[in-house]
């Protein structure tokens, strides 16, 4: 059995903002589901009672002072967008 | 002979006795890159004019007596996911075709601080993500000892630029063996460090619990150097750790007299080439004739490293990647009447195939039904793997195995098989897991492709890394020998 299909494989591509193709849609389902059959060879461990690790040191929340400083002028932040206008990135109309 | 043949110090002393100019070095750089990297494809930007401007800066202060910082002068090459102000800066992606960096990443503040010279950028794996540098949306660089091989990835131009003297060292990353693999493939030293020992604030985000920036280099004594220039708390990265910075050039003796080596057996089993088996093998004796001994022991959960990382970086990944949406920087498709469908086109038609794969992946696994299965499992997998290394390090001070389970394949060789190519990373992979420091430092040739030794240390002790590296090649010439090109 397939651990992934190609509708989830669109739904995935669709929270992830990728579009694909009928066509790349059957290739990366073929693929995931090799990945995704070979991921499950963790199941043969049992991990009851084990805390999962998100971060390798020992390390808290790292706390600084709330010292305010200038950030980086609107000029230069806006050098990189593909399109800006007054000062403000521009993107296609959002609201009808 | 190319100048980069002879070691930082040296180079410095002849620039201390007015017998070679800064400016000497910088040109000898351009000129190799312009012979050899044609064949090589190493570079994706170079920085001629600024590094030639700045050049003549340094060597108007060596006329003064004015030089300063330990990198003082010295050639550098940077892969291409580290901002560079003012400098093209892509990841290998179509993405960030023209993205100019408007500030320094840590490293790149820290390395100008030391005099260093940046020769341009590197190119690599689309961010990151690979072993071969084939995932490149530019170029495939081509491993330096022989043209039609991979130099490994992602930091295959890091790796190769160093190998074929278009550099003196190079700055690469690591998030499952991106540093270390390429260096075994093209026979130099590189260092993944500690995670947390240098800052990460703007290495271009992979998977951000695994992935370290690290020093690639011709020799071990150039490799400590340079991870001194670069190490240190910062306060831009709340990961990067508050730890002390030792002298990590004061082991570099030869002595390892009573050091005590672990040799896991998964890393001699199975899928490791004859070849390279035999390569630790003869290493050990050397280690052993140099006053350490070695046992072996077991990483029991070392098979499920690969399995455990793919799920967590790209998990991380797709998070991470999330950024490039076509509005703030980077590429943006044509005529999208609305955001959804621009986030979805841009991102379509500016990602490769492999980073698709990988965000789709990722989102899977962090997705509604399947986090606890997946991505919870791997995190709780990744405490046994973490676990495995603490139990060694109470009784040892190194491990030592292979780099990589067989020397560098042939370009095109793995490309239509995501699982088979992952297995490339399946001897470094369990070292990001546990956030651990690991070398590779060249220990013998197949079929004229360098082979690496790999030594892994406890969290924060690069120095005994070093130590046995050090001592490693002081007593073999592997080192010693460089590819025609």
């Amino acid at each position: 059995m397939s651990r992934i299909t190609k509708e989830e494989v669109k739904h995935v591509a669709n929270l992830a903002r990728l579009a694909v193709s009928e066509e790349e849609a059957e290739v990366f389902q073929k693929q995931l589901d090799a990945i995704i059959s070979f991921a499950e060879q963790l199941n043969e461990l049992d991990t009851d009672g084990i805390e999962p690790t998100s971060h390798v040191l020992d390390m808290k929340n790292v706390l600084r002072e709330d010292v305010p400083t200038k950030g980086l002028p609107v000029e230069e932040v806006l050098k990189n967008a593909p399109d800006h206008e007054n000062g403000q990135f521009k993107v296609p109309s959002i609201i009808e | 002979m190319s100048l980069f043949d002879q070691k930082m110090t040296d180079l410095q002393e002849l620039l201390h006795k007015k017998e070679l100019s800064v400016t000497d070095l910088v040109k000898e750089s351009y000129d190799r890159i312009k012979d050899v990297d044609g064949k090589v494809q190493a570079f994706l930007t170079l920085d001629e004019e600024n590094a030639l401007l700045q050049a003549k800066e340094l060597d108007r202060k060596l006329i003064n007596g004015e030089q300063s910082g330990s990198l003082f002068g010295m050639p550098i090459g940077i892969k291409d996911n580290i901002v560079t102000k003012d400098l093209r800066t892509t990841c290998s992606s179509k993405i960030l075709e023209n993205f100019q960096p408007i500030y320094n990443a840590t490293v790149m503040e820290k390395v100008q601080a030391a005099n260093a010279v940046t020769i341009g950028k590197l190119n690599m794996d689309e961010f990151a993500m690979g072993s071969s540098t084939e995932n490149s949306y530019y170029q495939k660089t081509k491993n330096p000892w022989n043209l039609d091989r991979v130099p490994g990835g992602s930091s295959g131009g890091s790796a190769a630029s160093v190998a074929a003297g278009e550099v003196l060292f190079s700055l690469g990353s690591d998030t499952g063996g991106s540093i270390r693999q390429p260096a075994a493939f093209c026979g130099v030293v590189g260092l993944k460090p500690t995670y947390g020992r240098i800052s990460r604030f703007g290495l271009v985000a992979f998977a951000s619990s695994l992935d370290q920036i690290g020093p690639i280099t011709r020799t071990v004594e150039d490799n400590a150097f340079l991870l001194q220039a670069i190490s240190g708390v910062d306060p831009m990265d709340s990961t990067s750790a508050n730890v002390d910075v030792p002298d990590f050039t004061k082991g570099l003796t030869g002595d390892i007299k009573g050091m005590r080596i672990a040799v896991p057996k998964e890393y001699l089993a199975e899928g490791v080439k004859e070849e390279v088996r035999q390569s630790v093998l003869d290493a050990l004796k050397v280690l052993e004739k140099l006053g350490a001994t070695w046992e072996e022991v077991s990483l029991p959960h070392s098979k499920y490293a690969l399995a455990t990382y793919y799920l967590l970086s790209s998990s991380e990944a797709s998070a991470n990647l999330s950024r490039f949406d076509g509005v703030r920087y980077g590429y943006r498709a044509e005529d999208a009447e609305t955001l959804i469908e621009l986030y979805k086109r841009s991102r379509s038609e500016g990602f490769g195939d492999e980073v698709k794969r990988r965000i789709m992946l990722g989102t899977f696994a962090l997705s509604s039904g399947y986090y606890d299965a997946y991505y919870k499992k791997a995190q709780k997998v990744r405490t046994l793997i973490k676990k495995d290394f603490e139990d060694v390090f109470e009784k040892y001070d190194v491990i030592v195995g292979p780099t990589t389970p067989t020397p560098a394949f042939k370009l095109g060789e793995n490309v239509d098989d995501p699982l088979t190519m992952y297995a490339n990373d399946i001897l470094t992979i369990p070292v990001n897991l546990a956030g651990v420091p690991g070398i590779s430092v060249p220990c013998g040739f197949s079929n004229g492709l360098p082979l690496g030794l790999q030594i892994i240390g406890k969290h924060f002790d690069e120095a005994s890394i070093y130590k046995v590296a050090y001592a490693f090649e002081q007593a073999t010439d592997y080192h010693k020998q460089k590819p025609t090109l």
